[in-house]
């Protein structure tokens, strides 16, 4: 459902983009690995798709952003990172692309649309999500196989879908998911409307509906860990834009946002 | 010309008791400007006439590419050497047969329950009509994932009847193909309604005041002279319909969520595949299409007219 909804943003994005003007050649910054201060002063717009989790943060990052360069503005696009992907191959107007997983990047760097390297820039951990109060009892991965419990995924196409298989895989526990949704935040909508009693999500997908559903932690030694990178596009109406937002994402103020929302530390190598 | 029958777009379809003129329509267009327009429009043709013809037949040819063009980005680039491959996958074909299931399934409860409320809505007078004809074509208007969305806060396991339902008989919807079948007929069935209320009212009523003249139960009316001379009305709502349930997208994977096997009918099998294998998506819309168009083709004697 959230999905189909923030595919609406599309053809608005397109148009913003569309009326985005001149401006373009402010503070001419260009992607620069490592940038630990936020770039100010840019007079352009970022075209920003992201991961469907990363809604809360890359919000916030785009106020700061926006307080940042009062001349620039940040239009987002948020749905599923296999969406996106499949959106940015067929041609959508897209300055950033921020992933959930590399698989979704390399099929936009495949198709020759990434600008330089992708970086991985945060990380998450899987979650269970539960109501609150957590009715059922489920205390970890092996109680979500018991018979009558309605278990919710993100299709296998999505990451979280991808990333909760192998878990479950790793765990050997097998089931047959309710229904698998075309994001994670589809998935933690079930929770919280109490149509699926558990759902597999990103911990700060539970931080992000805090009182609506709960969370379930899994060990990290049995958990997958999600590995974000992000790359400014060739695509890019307006490449000043698209770098200096990508640039706010890995300073030191943008790490700050995203640990705040629940995210961790990009993983070294990664 | 046909313009003088065209009474909306739900009396199109209206069979062949719709010209009498005797049944109080709506929208019917009275006599006077009807015989006295068109001659004189005709007498009026010149330049400027050939001018309008020009214009209206340019846009008309973009009207088409409105529906074209798409249909020949499917076709162009639809995998055709993969297409053996993708119409023997077992994922396939349990999508399609849910799809035809769930389609039938609701056209069964539309039919059923559509047509009395067509039949109240165009013989009886009651206050209020008004409001539930509004009511009643109301889903035609809402967006879908809208109508999924009022159709998880009521029918949902916290819903307001859902639960009720769950408490008293433990029957929840989400989920289930029973789900997809509510969200198929809550978004197809005024379709239905709304072509057999048109029908209803171009009937000749003097057939069936004839009928009960000559002794007729009435329900031996209803049932040897109404449904009968409703046959092309009928017909048309049922296929549009099924073909709208056929289709259905948004409520369903709202409502009743994407399960493979059970609630993952063709549409959602599509928009899921365009995700991970694009090509195979464009080639199982082909298929969805080819079926859509089959049954039009079928019906094209019955309701649409020949060429």
């Amino acid at each position: 459902m959230g999905g189909v909804g923030r595919a609406w943003w599309v053809p608005a994005a397109l148009l913003l983009a569309a009326c985005g003007g001149a401006g373009g050649d402010g503070g001419g910054a260009a992607v620069t690995p490592g940038a630990t201060a936020a770039p100010a002063g840019v007079q352009a717009e970022a075209v920003v798709y992201a991961a469907a989790s990363l809604t809360e943060a890359f919000e916030e990052l785009g106020t700061v952003f926006e307080a940042a360069n009062p001349d620039a503005t940040v239009t987002f696009n948020f749905a599923g990172s296999q969406q996106l992907a499949t959106q940015i191959v067929e041609g959508a107007p897209a300055g950033v692309f921020a992933s959930a997983d590399q698989r979704q990047m390399d099929v936009v760097a495949e198709a020759g649309l990434v600008h330089g390297t992708p970086r991985a820039f945060t990380a998450n951990l899987l979650e269970i999500a539960v109501e609150p109060g957590n009715p059922r009892g489920v205390d970890g991965v092996e109680d979500l196989a018991a018979p009558g419990l309605a278990v919710v995924l993100a299709a296998p196409g999505v990451p979280a879908g991808q990333y909760a298989q192998e878990l479950l895989d790793g765990a050997g526990v097998a089931l047959t998911p309710a229904s698998l949704e075309v994001d994670v935040r589809a998935v933690l909508s079930r929770v919280a409307l109490g149509e699926a009693d558990a759902g597999m999500v990103y911990r700060s997908d539970v931080a992000a509906r805090e009182g609506e559903v709960e969370g379930v932690a899994i060990p990290e030694d049995r958990n997958v860990p999600a590995s974000y990178p992000i790359a400014a596009l060739t695509g890019a109406e307006e490449p000043a834009g698209a770098a200096a937002f990508v640039d706010l994402v890995l300073s030191a103020e943008g790490q700050a946002v995203l640990a705040s929302h629940g995210f961790t530390a990009p993983r070294a190598g990664g | 010309m046909t313009a003088d029958r065209a009474g909306g777009p739900a009396a199109a379809p209206a069979g062949p008791a719709a010209g009498s003129g005797a049944a109080p329509a709506p929208a019917e267009p009275g006599p006077g400007p009807a015989a006295g327009g068109p001659p004189r429009r005709r007498g009026g043709r010149g330049r400027r006439g050939r001018g309008l013809e020009g214009v209206l037949s340019g846009l008309a040819v973009v009207a088409m590419a409105v529906f074209v063009l798409p249909l020949a980005g499917l076709v162009l680039r639809a995998p055709w050497d993969r297409t053996a491959a993708t119409v023997a996958d077992p994922a396939f074909l349990a999508a399609l047969r849910l799809s035809v299931v769930a389609s039938l399934a609701a056209l069964a409860v539309a039919t059923v329950l559509g047509v009395p409320l067509a039949w109240v809505l165009a013989r009886r007078d009651f206050r209020g009509k008004t409001l539930v004809r509004a009511l009643a074509v109301l889903p035609m208007v809402f967006p879908p994932v809208v109508g999924g969305v009022a159709l998880l806060l009521a029918f949902g396991r916290r819903g307001v009847f859902g639960r009720l339902l769950d408490e008293a008989f433990g029957i929840t919807l989400p989920f289930t193909l029973a789900g997809v079948v509510l969200a198929e007929t809550f978004v197809a069935m005024p379709f239905l309604v709304v072509t057999v209320e048109a029908g209803l009212r171009s009937i000749d009523r003097r057939f069936e005041d004839a009928a009960a003249t000559l002794g007729a139960s009435r329900w031996t009316v209803f049932r040897r002279v109404t449904v009968p001379l409703l046959g092309p009305s009928l017909a048309a709502g049922m296929a549009l319909c099924w073909a709208r349930a056929l289709g259905e997208f948004g409520a369903t994977i709202t409502f009743a969520g994407n399960t493979p096997g059970r609630t993952q009918t063709m549409p959602l099998a599509v928009y899921l595949q365009l995700e991970s294998d694009p090509p195979v998506a464009y080639l199982l819309s082909l298929l969805l299409l080819a079926v859509s168009v089959a049954v039009l083709a079928g019906l094209r004697h019955r309701w649409l007219g020949g060429p």
